[in-house]
């Protein structure tokens, strides 16, 4: 994490930072294209200069996070040519910046890699720690919500207090939430317990995945949470599935959605 | 190489959570409300963080240094009457304490728990020799008479439900099978053990920690079950892996502080019973074993492994551990601790264990020596690809995926025919159980009809964005 502190602190006041490029992970691109309008609305909003490099695939984690370092070298190397000129990347994905950070290190380290390194942030923390934003009036949810950090979010990138560690509580995502209009966040049992995604682990493991997935949804409905919101739509994919699958009555959103204030669109249930 | 098959973990982590509805919510909600206690504890000590600082320090200290401080360690406890032994590996240790007890015609040892007698399958060892073992630990106990290892280091049993311990009291010691109240169980077995005590010719401990400025060595136990042992037969025999020593007497205010903290939530463990030199009349041998220890410490990216004070917290905080049972990994150390140091015995049986995590995190942030765990089991999961230990599956759509991947003209390619083959795939196709894992227990997302990409060339081509397509 010391790094994490390290990279925020080397950013420049973030009049340097206007040219902005727009890191969509894959999964967000053919699934959650939602998430990436958002994102990309809202940067904007802001008064950012947001560029979205068209040749951008996936940022080799799951691969990496296989300990397939040779593999994943290829989409390491093509991330860091498609983003290396912007002053910073944003990602609406916690674990996908966290790989790009902490573990585009088994590829040499040359200048564009260690600038691309230092330069990417989660959308949170973007707007939390450099653009400092403090009200999203555009933006209202009346709704229950039931916070979903994810492991890589919390431990990887620290947006909030990790519940094993003793020092001052704070949680980023939840500070934003909390200027948005009629959202009101919910308590959880064990919020910051892992939902059992884990990349390739849902698939690799599936059993341990979906009791530790069925439980984690199970504990917003207890609190009442209408939503679950997570900086991080990977976890909230693999818990949609074990709840649409087990017919919990729960909807999913992102963090950048309820922050633009949408969109918000329709979904139907899974292919059949 | 091992002969031996790899251990699937993941199979037998399901089974674990299939047998049914009971085992393993009971698991979970015990392991998560020790995790509670703990946070309550560690919440209760404004200095908790530099307690953890501070003990990684004296234990990095101590391993870079182990060498001078094993030589004082062995110079004072001999100053002080105990004969230390020297074990290289399984073989020597298991041969020194069979010397030890057969010199003197012991045929009955009793034994509180120790995780490196289990490393090294001691007690087999010594019973093909005739002589009868009885564990002293009440957890311990149960597993050796249900014939099994123990699931946790410190809660051996704590997979098995009360009614089950019923059941095996039942067969094994004759009590009342439908009585499963624990305080009767508990005390059935002290009734048990008591005579066994009374007639063992030797007591065996390990040690939680070994001061090399003194030559002591500290016990720590629940149950007082290690100190009779020590105390009512002639013979104690310790063993003590060379990674225990802590220098000075006054560093263990800081680890005593950390442990029971940390494994059960509790200020400190009932008994820390320091042992300096043989009692009066009797005889104290202490081993001192490697088996592996300073190989580990040559391995850059593992040697901080060796800091373990075997707490058991990472188990208990572990999500995966939890679900699916301490049995499931088929080794000496179970959980994220496991992970990391299974392999480091053998890399071909322990293959698959980096992959039983998710990589959350939370072991890291628990460990009371702060062991980089979960950067470890993604650093063994490096080790295992490289070594072509990932399944062929993987192997295969990860040589594809990184060619892909790496090529954004293939990848877009590729989508626009994938993506609609998955809007026509047939249910019993996107459901199989062996070629889709996913849909096994899940529903599966919906493609979006526009993908991002596609969206943002609709509404933001000509907004000044430069970059094409390579």
């Amino acid at each position: 994490m010391a790094t994490e502190t390290a990279a925020i602190h080397r950013m420049t006041e973030p009049g340097s930072m206007r040219r902005i490029g727009l890191f969509i992970p894959c999964y967000v691109d053919m699934l959650f294209p939602e998430v990436g309008i958002a994102t990309l609305e809202l940067l904007e909003r802001l008064g950012f200069e947001v560029g979205y490099p068209l040749g951008q695939t996936c940022c080799g984690q799951p691969m990496s996070n296989s300990g397939d370092e040779r593999n994943a070298a290829q989409a390491e190397h093509l991330f860091v040519e498609n983003f290396k000129d912007f002053d910073c990347i944003v990602g609406p994905a916690g674990s996908c910046v966290k790989q790009v950070r902490q573990h585009f290190d088994t590829i040499e380290q040359t200048d564009a890699v260690q600038h691309v390194r230092q330069h990417t942030y989660e959308l949170v923390e973007f707007l939390h720690d450099i653009a400092k934003v403090h009200d999203f009036p555009w933006a209202e949810f009346h709704h229950s919500v039931g916070l979903h950090n994810s492991c890589s979010s919390i431990r990887g990138l620290g947006l909030a207090k990790p519940s094993e560690i003793m020092e001052t509580p704070f949680n980023k995502t939840a500070d934003l939430l909390e200027k948005v209009k009629g959202l009101v966040l919910v308590p959880l049992d064990r919020p910051d317990d892992c939902c059992g995604f884990g990349g390739t682990f849902c698939v690799t493991d599936p059993a341990v995945s979906a009791r530790m997935g069925i439980e984690k949804v199970r504990d917003h409905l207890r609190h009442g949470a209408e939503y679950i919101a997570s900086p991080d739509m990977s976890c909230l994919m693999h818990q949609q599935g074990i709840a649409r699958r087990a017919g919990l009555d729960i909807k999913f959103v992102h963090v950048a959605q309820i922050l633009n204030g949408g969109p918000f669109p329709e979904r139907g249930d899974a292919i059949q | 190489m091992s002969t031996n098959k790899p251990v699937d973990v993941v199979t037998r982590a399901e089974a674990f959570i299939r047998q049914d509805d009971i085992h393993e919510p009971m698991h979970d909600r015990f392991l998560w409300a020790t995790m509670q206690r703990r946070d309550a504890e560690a919440a209760a000590l404004p200095e908790w963080e530099k307690l953890r600082d501070l003990a990684s320090q004296i234990k990095e200290h101590t391993l870079t240094h182990l060498d001078e401080y094993l030589t004082q360690f062995e110079a004072n406890a001999t100053k002080r009457g105990a004969k230390v032994h020297w074990a290289r590996d399984v073989a020597e240790h298991n041969d020194i304490v069979y010397g030890i007890l057969h010199e003197r015609g012991v045929t009955e040892l009793i034994k509180s728990k120790s995780m490196l007698q289990e490393e090294c399958v001691m007690t087999p060892y010594l019973e093909t020799r005739g002589i009868t073992v009885t564990e002293s630990d009440l957890g311990e106990r149960i597993q050796q008479l249900d014939g099994q290892p123990p699931s946790h280091i410190v809660f051996p049993a704590i997979h098995k439900t009360r009614q089950e311990v019923a059941r095996l009291f039942a067969r094994t010691i004759g009590t009342d099978p439908n009585n499963d109240d624990p305080h009767v169980l508990t005390e059935a077995m002290r009734n048990n053990a008591r005579p066994r005590f009374l007639a063992a010719g030797a007591g065996m401990t390990g040690a939680n920690f070994a001061v090399a400025e003194t030559g002591t060595f500290v016990v720590c136990t629940n149950e007082g079950n290690a100190d009779i042992g020590a105390s009512v037969p002639p013979l104690h025999i310790a063993n003590i892996g060379i990674e225990k020593l802590l220098p000075r007497v006054e560093d263990l205010g800081v680890f005593l502080r950390l442990l029971a903290r940390s494994g059960e939530g509790a200020p400190l463990t009932q008994y820390s019973s320091h042992f300096t030199g043989p009692r009066k009349g009797g005889e104290l041998h202490i081993v001192l074993v490697d088996n592996g220890r300073s190989r580990r410490l040559g391995m850059p990216d593992f040697w901080h492994s060796l800091k373990c004070i075997r707490c058991g917290a990472c188990m208990n905080t572990c999500p995966v551990y939890r679900r699916g049972g301490g049995l499931a990994y088929g080794a000496t150390y179970a959980g994220p601790i496991g992970v990391i140091l299974d392999p480091t015995f053998d890399e071909h049986k322990y293959s698959e264990l980096p992959f039983h995590s998710t990589l959350c995190g939370s072991c890291s942030a628990v460990c009371p020596v702060k062991i980089d765990i979960s950067e470890q089991i993604l650093k063994w999961r490096r080790v295992m690809a490289s070594k072509g230990y990932l399944p062929l599956a993987k192997r295969l759509s990860f040589a594809i995926a990184g060619h892909v991947f790496g090529h954004p003209g293939e990848y877009h390619a590729l989508q626009k025919t994938a993506a609609p083959a998955l809007h026509h795939a047939p249910h019993f196709l996107l459901y199989n159980q062996t070629l889709n894992p996913w849909g096994r227990e899940r529903d599966i997302p919906q493609l979006a009809k526009q993908t991002f990409r596609e969206w943002y060339l609709a509404h933001r081509r000509n907004n000044g964005n430069q970059h094409t397509e390579s």
